[in-house]
């Protein structure tokens, strides 16, 4: 089961906005989605390894070679709002 | 050309023929253009044809939206980048150029791949060729569409949890899903980062391994990337002698539909005919894959998706406050699935449920894998039907989540074990519900890089079923 | 002792540092470093965090970070994986930081009886300006983000809380700058910030052994500002716990100009960072042929090297930290010993930190390589010194003239006849004439006032040329004056 305020505080960590609507229909629809998804607990999967990568590979790197960047043109290019060329965001109220 | 019409000669021919100098490149890249052009399934965001100013070497290429085209749109199906044009391709885009393949258009999908049906894109849903009242499938129900369609020779897609099986299966064409890392994934929008593959569609076998393997290939700019040792050949078998096919009998016993199940058995037939053995097997923990999908792709999609803030490129809706700038452009941008799977999969990682579910439902993948390996001792190949039922009603399943999410039942085990699996068209049958018929596909599953096994067999199979039906309209859609 | 916590109080502090890695591009792609370029010249579409980019790790920061595992005697874990941290700020492209989690890089190090918790590698974040009032959030109209610095690597050191004061905190810190400037894997510039300086501080009952509710100093720019705004904090929470109240945790901003602590504002929500394994990168597996390759590159190490001076160089305490921490100065010691082999260790470290660092902050402080002076020269001068063949005198001027003009201080000493007056009869003739020529001086020391025989001994000076011991100077003529 998930409640209204659960929503509220997981869209607020997603950074979602959502309308009044969309937090009960969110709560119903999670809950049913988290009743099936639950099944998952009744399994024994005690001493398994989680898989995270299903390919096994390890160390895969790169060497310390410069490669193409973008111009200062190119990267502000797409951006919502631009200032003395740097990105500009409205300001912060709180600390990240 | 032996008098065929280019929109029925395949795409391997269509190279063939430009190669020997019989096909002019250009003159076959302006007859896709304007099939591409003329398309009215919604099948396309972007029609160009891009031809990058490169030679033609073969037939072009409609690519889902889903990856990055330098100074193209690439909107992922979502309103968040509406008008977004990358300033890089993607690796897969990269070797279709260097092949000479120029891309044809970019396909809809389902927003951000989240999606089975193509009702999630934010600018509206494709079609079914055979139906126009039904889904193509998704999430790369465009690509599917626009080939079954004729308005693509061929197509890039990706499967995250059966995004190219299962839409091949609905719209009647071949949909071949690599193995994990066969692709490289640079330049391919992020949905499930652990699961996303690129894949390709086809009207054959041979298409659509003809079209991975220009793509496939290890990639520096992806650390997961392997490519498929040994690369792929054309595939030529014309049997299936000393092929053993594993069917999970349990698995397969919920909720098929009467129509799948008969087209299921007389492939299993088939395959007998062909010289090939069929061998029961179980795959006991295949039935979770779901429950372990819906909680591995959302947890891994809530933090891709994270990126889209507003910040560098794409939707701002603006705000005073940098907090509420982020919280509507997210909550304006994104559509109610990619909310919704956001929202799970944030709960999911979330302070005190990780273990619960994240946790729980990476052992289960563990687990699922392992029945694979299992399986894959006794047998070489496995087969299911690749969907529970046919094309469904578009707006069927949009009120039920869990119901749409069942449409993957028998592709997503794959997926988590990130081995290679194919689905090819079985025949047609008629929905439930009544109706004219439509396509069914077969899904064949083989162990990790072992798509040359699986073409083999899959061709062989394909000519001995002789599905040769297109859509009313065929390629006048 | 403390920094004014009363006796039955005790602080506890550890430390948090971020070290900018010196290699040519950023952790996952291959943008170079800069520091000081104009904003968002240095980025492509990877540390832009674009739709489907991937990253790759850089091999140089993976080889840095295992050298400085090694240099603070950390094991390194045979297999880690990264980790996702997930926050939402401008500064951070992707809304997670590429990290480590649960299975670090390195851990259970040591350095100079401060335990080492862990060692991490990471990404860093954008660089932000908060346009308006004098940069500060609050009241200003908009923030500007630069990608230059983001994906810079980062090695993260995070200590036990094992520092018991704010003077120790400011000497371990810089002992860890200087143990990672030798490795020459970072330039540990804190005002660049290419290192950066977090303590977690609390106070507790002397001889307890529980922790105390810490508070987290941020970010500050220079050790001497760390030690400053611990005593702050310690003074601080002592004085809450004077009066009864208690210590909250809380994150807290110093500001070295006034001296005052700022709380930085709460955040709305506490952090939930969502942790998850980088589906996007493999494990990170070193093998015996990497530890091998960091552990040969490893240079000897201040505190091994303090060590080593002190035990078997027999340099006293404060001349052998001090060269430890100056690799340039314990090269230079190194070559001044190989020059004179008769030179002792404990007389070359003198000059070398004394006299010859004195003549060096009066140049300014000028790199070794630009000062005209070789370390054989020095080990002459100090050997002539160490000899009793030249004054102490005539060796400081000579010194000064070494780094001035690049003088060979032996062929001066021939030529200019500045050799020390060995002869005791010559000196004592020398001071029965000065002794006669300067009753004054001379009765005041035998009526009682000791200290007036300075003059007498200016004058012997001056008379021998500066040539004369200053020791036998005094001696002889404590003997003339009867003094014994
Ligand atoms: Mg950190
Ligand atoms: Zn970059």
């Amino acid at each position: 089961m998930i409640d209204r305020d659960q929503v509220v505080h997981v869209a607020r960590l997603a950074r979602l906005e959502l309308g009044e609507d969309e937090v009960g229909a969110l709560a119903e629809e999670l809950s049913s989605i988290l009743d099936h998804v639950d099944r998952l607990l009744a399994v024994d999967t005690d001493g398994v390894e989680p898989t995270t990568h299903v390919v096994p590979l390890e160390n895969v790197l790169r060497d310390d070679v410069p490669g193409e960047e973008l111009t200062p043109e190119q990267a502000l290019a797409p951006a919502p709002s631009v200032e003395d060329g740097a990105f500009l965001v409205p300001s912060p109220k709180t600390e990240g | 050309m032996a008098g065929e019409p280019l929109g029925m000669l395949s795409a391997c021919a269509t190279g063939e023929a430009i190669g020997s100098g019989e096909l002019d490149g250009a003159e076959c890249l302006a007859f896709w253009a304007e099939r591409a052009g003329d398309e009215t399934l919604n099948a396309y965001l972007w029609t160009g044809p891009d031809d990058g100013g490169q030679r033609i070497a073969g037939a072009p290429v409609a690519v889902k939206d889903i990856f990055c085209t330098e100074g193209l749109p690439t909107t992922a199906g979502s309103r968040i980048l509406d008008g977004y044009a990358p300033p890089f391709d993607a690796t897969a885009v990269t070797r279709l150029r260097a092949a000479g393949l120029p891309v044809l258009g970019k396909t809809n999908m389902d927003e951000f791949a989240m999606g089975s049906s193509n009702e999630n894109s934010a600018y509206g849903p494709v079609l079914n060729p055979w139906d126009r009242t039904r889904v193509p499938g998704g999430s790369s129900g465009g690509s599917a569409a626009a080939v079954a369609a004729g308005a693509a020779p061929w197509a890039l897609g990706t499967d995250t949890g059966g995004s190219i099986r299962q839409p091949a299966a609905l719209c009647g064409i071949v949909g071949l899903k690599p193995t994990y890392g066969a692709v490289s994934r640079f330049g391919m929008i992020a949905f499930a980062s652990s699961l996303d593959q690129c894949g390709t569609f086809g009207h054959s076998v041979a298409d659509a391994a003809e079209l991975l393997s220009v793509v496939e290939g290890l990639d520096p700019r992806d650390s997961t990337s392997t490519g498929i040792p040994g690369g792929l050949s054309r595939p030529t078998a014309s049997d299936l002698e000393g092929i053993t096919v594993g069917v999970p009998r349990n698995f397969l016993e919920v909720g098929v539909e009467q129509g799948v199940a008969d087209r299921f058995a007389e492939a299993l037939k088939t395959v007998e005919r062909l010289g090939g053995t069929i061998r029961d097997i179980e795959l006991p923990h295949a039935e979770l894959g779901i429950s372990a999908y819906y909680v591995i792709a959302p947890a891994e999609a809530s933090t891709n998706l994270s990126r889209y803030d507003g910040v560098r490129y794409g939707l701002r809706v603006p705000a005073d406050d940098l907090v509420e700038m982020y919280e509507r452009t997210r909550g304006e941008g994104f559509g109610p699935e990619v909310k919704r799977r956001i929202m799970l999969g944030t709960y999911a990682l979330s302070s005190g449920y990780y273990d619960q579910y994240y946790g729980t439902a990476q052992k289960v993948r563990t687990l699922i894998v392992r029945d694979f390996e299992a399986a894959f001792s006794e047998v070489d190949l496995i087969a299911t039907p690749t969907t529970p039922g046919v094309a469904f009603e578009l707006g069927a399943k949009t009120s039920d989540p869990w119901s749409m999410y069942l449409n993957d039942l028998f592709t997503v085990p794959m997926s988590l074990a990130g081995i290679p699996a194919i689905s090819i068209p079985a025949g047609l049958a008629a929905p439930p519900e009544g109706g004219p018929q439509l396509p069914v596909g077969l899904q064949l599953a083989a162990p990790a890089f072992a798509e040359q096994a699986l073409i083999e067999s899959a061709h062989a199979l394909e000519a001995a079923i002789g599905f040769d039906e297109r859509p009313e309209g065929g390629g006048d859609s | 002792m403390t920094e004014g916590l009363p006796d039955d109080l005790e602080a506890v502090i550890g430390l948090e540092i971020h070290v900018q890695l010196s290699t040519e591009t950023k952790m996952f792609c291959g943008c170079s470093l800069s520091f000081g370029d104009p904003p968002n010249t240095h980025t492509c579409p990877v540390c832009l965090a674009h739709p489907g980019v991937l990253p790759v790790p850089n091999r140089r920061a993976i080889e840095y970070a295992i050298q400085i595992a090694l240099a603070l005697g950390c094991e390194v874990a045979p297999r880690s994986i990264f980790h996702r941290k997930n926050y939402f700020y401008p500064d951070n492209p992707k809304a997670y930081q590429i990290s480590q989690y649960d299975v670090p890089l390195a851990s259970a190090g040591e350095l100079a009886n401060v335990r080492i918790h862990r060692a991490h590698l990471e990404e860093d974040a954008a660089k932000m300006v908060h346009i308006g009032e004098s940069g500060r959030i609050q009241g200003s109209s908009g923030s500007l983000v630069d990608f230059n610095r983001a994906g810079t690597p980062l090695v993260e050191i995070v200590t036990e809380p094992d520092i018991r004061s704010a003077s120790e905190a400011r000497e371990w810190g810089q002992l860890l700058r200087e143990t990672v400037r030798q490795l020459g894997v970072s330039d540990v510039n804190m005002e660049e910030g290419s290192l950066r300086c977090d303590a977690n501080v609390s106070i507790r009952p002397r001889g307890s052994s529980e922790l105390g509710t810490k508070t987290e100093l941020k970010n500050m720019n220079s050790f001497r500002f760390l030690e400053k705004g611990i005593t702050a904090e310690l003074d601080r929470q002592a004085g809450l716990v004077a009066s009864g109240e208690r210590v909250v945790q809380e994150t807290l901003h110093f500001d070295p100009g006034t001296g005052a602590l700022h709380p930085l504002r709460s955040k709305e929500e506490a952090h939930d960072y969502r942790y998850l394994p980088e589906p996007d990168l493999v494990p990170l597996a070193p093998d015996s042929a990497m530890l091998e390759e960091a552990r040969k590159s490893l240079p000897e190490l201040p505190e091994a090297k303090a060590k080593r001076y002190r035990d078997e160089l027999g340099i006293p305490e404060a001349p052998a930290e001090l060269l430890s921490v100056r690799a340039e100065l314990a090269g230079f010691l190194e070559a001044m010993l190989a020059a004179e082999p008769d030179l002792e260790p404990r007389v070359a470290a003198n000059w070398l930190t004394g006299e010859f660092a004195a003549e060096l902050r009066r140049k300014g402080d000028p790199d070794l390589s630009e000062v005209p002076v070789e370390a054989a020269a020095l080990a002459s001068l100090a050997s002539m010194a160490q000899a009793k063949k030249i004054s102490h005198g005539t060796a400081k001027d000579l010194l000064t003239r070494m780094v001035d003009d690049g003088i060979d201080p032996v062929a001066v000493v021939t030529e200019e006849d500045l050799g020390q007056l060995s002869d005791s009869s010559e000196l004592e003739a020398i001071v029965e004439k000065v002794v006669e020529e300067n009753p004054g001086p001379a009765e005041e020391v035998q009526a009682g006032n000791e200290k007036a025989i300075g003059a007498l001994v200016g004058a012997v000076m001056k008379e021998t040329g500066g040539r004369a011991d200053g020791g036998e100077v005094n001696r002889i003529l404590r003997q003339a004056l009867g003094l014994g």
